[in-house]
């Protein structure tokens, strides 16, 4: 019996869909069967950032209205050997064509079959919101270092907390630029966790790999070089119950020049 | 057949005070009542009125009753009822004193979006973040960040006051008073162990915790001394 972890944020463009198709994954690097469910339906976009765009027959609202089976529209990720696949959003319907009780039924027969449910969620509090979380076990509240931000994710950790089935949400803070951090003009790590006063279970650094690695459908797990990387495969591991330090925030400095400015106490 | 009397009138410097037998029935006080209080009327057209307290001992008069009781007496020229007092009360109402005068507390991060009500005093242990509200019809304590909304004293009570560990809200409210955080905020100095209150020109004030104990003192509900 696996379990589901539905990815949230209220306001759009934190990274959901991002640290969905990541933290899959990295599931799925660590030998975890992971099925991905793409609940934005109207506006998906999971498939892209994973690279199965030109696979989808079938969608979630087919499965839901019983026009094909499940493993019909799951899509298979070539890359992992029978570990991953997509269950893609419908793109020509909308929120309103499926409701948290047929969520409910879903979640439980994926939960069968695979260890990790990844449920990328819409961003706001409605319709969509409610039937990502309806059959959620477990809840992965995405945010950035900025106030609107950790604002939206105030709110919607206290619309989790209400739900009796879902674990106390976890935080992920993406999108961090150490520079800013450490100037001041942007919130830090600290300042968000006592805020939120939630468990942080990752920090992921702001890095042009990301984008670029999602406009290529090759989410950036995968290559084992990236910073942002490594913290999606921790928070992968801090998810199988591993404790996994931070990553610091700095940005790794290995020339000769700033070793010597180390040394000499040179900031 | 005179029995002793239901309804007694007596004479003080602050006005009338009719004695109500509380023994008798309804109808027969509010009869008794009528006569007596016509057989002593002397139209006095230059007397200025007169405050009347009805004291009823241990009847139970409801709202309708007051009411008749306080036409009945209001009929006679020159006469206003001050007040009608009575030993005993509806539970209802009772119970709705205790839960004003009671200290709720509740230990939760009010975030935002979410509002917490009270009727009385609210003892809260941890964070109202910003967006969140709390309401109370008493005082407000918060062992935590106050970054949100608070509003004391929300029945109409301009002594209440609101305390909190880290004074940061975006606005406070007591009673009708409305005050809001300054646009610019200076250099974050920490806001620490503070209470507002309603001065007498009905502006919020923000002061020390401390100096609560001397502007409202009825805070202290700790019988005796030590």
């Amino acid at each position: 019996m696996g379990e589901a972890i539905v990815v949230t944020s209220g306001k759009g463009g934190v990274g959901k869909t991002t640290t969905s198709a990541n933290i899959g994954t990295a599931l799925a690097l660590q030998g975890k069967k992971v099925c991905l469910v793409d609940t934005d339906i109207g506006l998906r976009n999971l498939d892209v950032v994973m690279g199965l765009e030109n696979r989808i027959i079938y969608d979630l609202v087919d499965v839901v209205e019983g026009r094909c089976k499940i493993h019909q529209a799951l899509v298979k990720d070539k890359r992992f050997e029978d570990l991953l696949y997509l269950l893609p959003a419908a793109q020509t319907s909308d929120k309103s064509a499926v409701n948290p009780e047929q969520m409910k039924v879903l979640m439980e027969s994926l939960k069968q079959e695979y260890d990790y449910i990844i449920i990328d969620c819409p961003a706001g509090i409605e319709q969509g919101y409610k039937n990502a979380v309806a059959g959620a076990d477990r809840a992965i509240v995405v945010t950035t270092p900025e106030v609107s931000a950790v604002r939206d994710a105030d709110r919607i950790i206290g619309l989790l907390e209400k739900e009796e089935n879902v674990a106390p949400p976890k935080l992920v803070i993406n999108r961090i630029r150490s520079h800013m951090m450490k100037s001041g003009d942007m919130l830090d790590v600290d300042e968000i966790t006592t805020h939120l006063s939630i468990e942080l279970i990752g920090i992921v650094a702001d890095d042009d790999e990301v984008i670029r690695a999602s406009n290529h459908g090759e989410p950036i797990a995968l290559n084992p070089n990236s910073r942002a990387s490594i913290a999606y495969r921790n928070i992968a591991r801090r998810i199988l119950g591993e404790s996994v330090p931070l990553q610091p925030l700095d940005e790794v400095d290995t020339g000769v020049f700033s070793k010597l400015k180390k040394f000499f106490g040179v900031k | 057949m005179k029995k002793t009397q239901n309804v007694l009138i007596k004479g003080t410097k602050d006005g009338l005070t009719l004695h109500l037998d509380d023994q008798c029935s309804y109808e027969k006080l509010k009869m008794e009542l009528n006569e007596k209080l016509t057989e002593n009327q002397r139209v006095n057209e230059d007397h200025p009125l007169i405050s009347v307290s009805v004291k009823i001992g241990n009847r139970f008069l409801t709202d309708v009753q007051q009411e008749e009781i306080k036409t009945i007496i209001r009929q006679k020229k020159n006469l206003v009822v001050g007040s009608i007092d009575s030993n005993v009360i509806a539970k209802s109402d009772a119970e709705q004193m205790m839960r004003e005068n009671e200290i709720v507390s509740v230990a939760r991060i009010i975030r935002s979006g979410q509002v917490l009500e009270v009727p009385g005093d609210l003892l809260l242990i941890g964070d109202v973040n910003p967006g969140g509200k709390v309401v109370a019809g008493g005082n407000i304590f918060i062992m935590g960040a106050l970054k949100g909304i608070a509003h004391a004293g929300a029945n109409g009570n301009s002594n209440a006051v609101i305390s909190a560990s880290l004074m940061m809200p975006t606005q406070l409210r007591i009673n009708d008073a409305i005050s809001r955080s300054p646009d610019i905020t200076g250099d974050e100095e920490k806001r620490e162990m503070e209470c507002a209150y309603i001065d007498h020109t009905d502006q919020i004030i923000i002061d020390r915790l401390q100096a609560l104990m001397h502007l409202r003192p009825n805070l202290t509900r700790l019988e005796g001394g030590f």
